[in-house]
């Protein structure tokens, strides 16, 4: 895998597969271009249903909603929208729902936005400050594995889990069109 | 409890008396109430294990809704909540119209109030028609209902899933006694996953 065009479609491809073979039911998400694949594929996938929100926080409750009516759900957003969701998030804390977060970072690393930096900094520290465990990501080999961690975690022991992709790991957003 | 079959004009509807109504012979119905008065009105017309409580999350009862319709499509789902919670929720009616949930329905009791911090006036009070918002977000049904005849056959929509349904209900601005459903998020959550026959986890 020397193109590192096929090598990124297979980590995204794998995460999908290892949410697919979870049992999954629900992906819900604020777009991000890192989540493409991943919302393209839960999209065309008829077990699944993929719906957008318009703040992320929704999907907290979203996901609290799924697993009282006995589904699985995964929520995608990028690193400014976990600033969206903090309060939200005491529905997991208070209830002990299992939560499963999967974050593109941005601001990071290689950011050509400032307005992307505060945000991405408080990213990891405010899902801890509201009880969330959070798995960075910067391997890509390694990221299908800390996705099935965090759905074990989650829907096996009553955690609220974040897995953090790296913006390393995502590489530079092309700003040039 | 006594209700009148019409509101007084610019007064509205017994918030009790619309709630209990709407749970009436629920059968299978799966509820979820917006913090603060709403969640006091579902507990007083008779704790369900059934009924999820929010009591924070502001803005999340809706959308909590939705989790819970498209998990159980056979299922009809009800959100009791009110104008305050709403409104910090208002872009949870884009992301359901969007989606069209046959057997969800939202019902926002509406005294244009925020009751739990002092009664301050909301933005309905000021302006902003729910109803209308619902609607144009792409609710299948949308209205606003004054009459307790129009809550009964609300009611009846409700557990005919027919179309996403949306109704904000104009109630009076009184503050019935408090009637506190308990306050365990671990324990709602459990015991309505065990009302639908799932285990804990």
């Amino acid at each position: 895998m020397s193109n590192p065009e096929e090598a990124s479609q297979d980590w995204r491809d794998q995460v999908f597969d290892t949410i697919r073979r979870s049992d999954v039911r629900q992906v819900s998400y604020v777009p991000d271009a890192g989540h493409s694949r991943l919302i393209a594929r839960a999209h065309q996938d008829p077990d699944i249903a993929a719906y957008p929100l318009t703040t992320e926080e929704e999907g907290i409750a979203a996901c609290c909603g799924a697993w009282l009516g006995g589904q699985r759900s995964v929520l995608l957003m990028q690193s400014s929208g976990v600033g969206n969701c903090i309060n939200m998030l005491s529905l997991a804390a208070n209830c002990r729902f299992p939560l499963v977060m999967l974050v593109t970072m941005r601001g990071e690393w290689a950011e050509f936005n400032p307005w992307q930096v505060p945000m991405s900094r408080a990213t990891q520290g405010s899902l801890e400050l509201m009880g969330v465990s959070v798995r960075r990501v910067e391997d890509p080999a390694k990221a299908a594995d800390e996705v099935q961690a965090a759905l074990d975690d989650a829907f096996l022991s009553d955690q609220a889990v974040a897995v953090l992709f790296t913006q390393r790991m995502l590489g530079r957003k092309k700003w040039e069109r | 409890m006594a209700s009148t079959d019409k509101a007084t004009p610019g007064r509205g509807l017994e918030r009790r008396a619309v709630v209990q109504r709407l749970l009436a012979d629920r059968g299978g119905l799966l509820v979820v109430t917006g913090l603060g008065s709403s969640t006091y009105d579902a507990a007083a017309a008779g704790d369900h294990d059934l009924n999820f409580y929010l009591w924070g999350a502001m803005g999340g009862a809706a959308v909590m809704g939705l989790g819970i319709a498209l998990a159980r499509p056979e299922s009809p789902v009800l959100v009791i909540t009110g104008d305050g919670e709403q409104l910090m929720g208002m872009g949870a009616l884009a992301t359901i119209g969007a989606q069209q949930p046959r057997n969800l329905a939202v019902v926002v009791l509406d005294n244009g109030l925020y009751a739990e911090t002092g009664m301050q006036a909301s933005h309905t009070a000021r302006g902003t028609d729910l109803a209308a918002v619902a609607s144009a977000c792409g609710f299948a049904w949308s209205t606003t209902i004054d009459r307790m005849a129009d809550v009964e056959a609300l009611r009846d929509r409700i557990h005919r899933r027919e179309g996403s349904a949306f109704a904000s209900v104009r109630i009076a601005p009184e503050e019935p006694p408090r009637v506190l459903p308990t306050r365990d998020g671990v324990e709602l959550k459990n015991r309505f996953r065990r009302a639908l026959s799932l285990p804990a986890n």
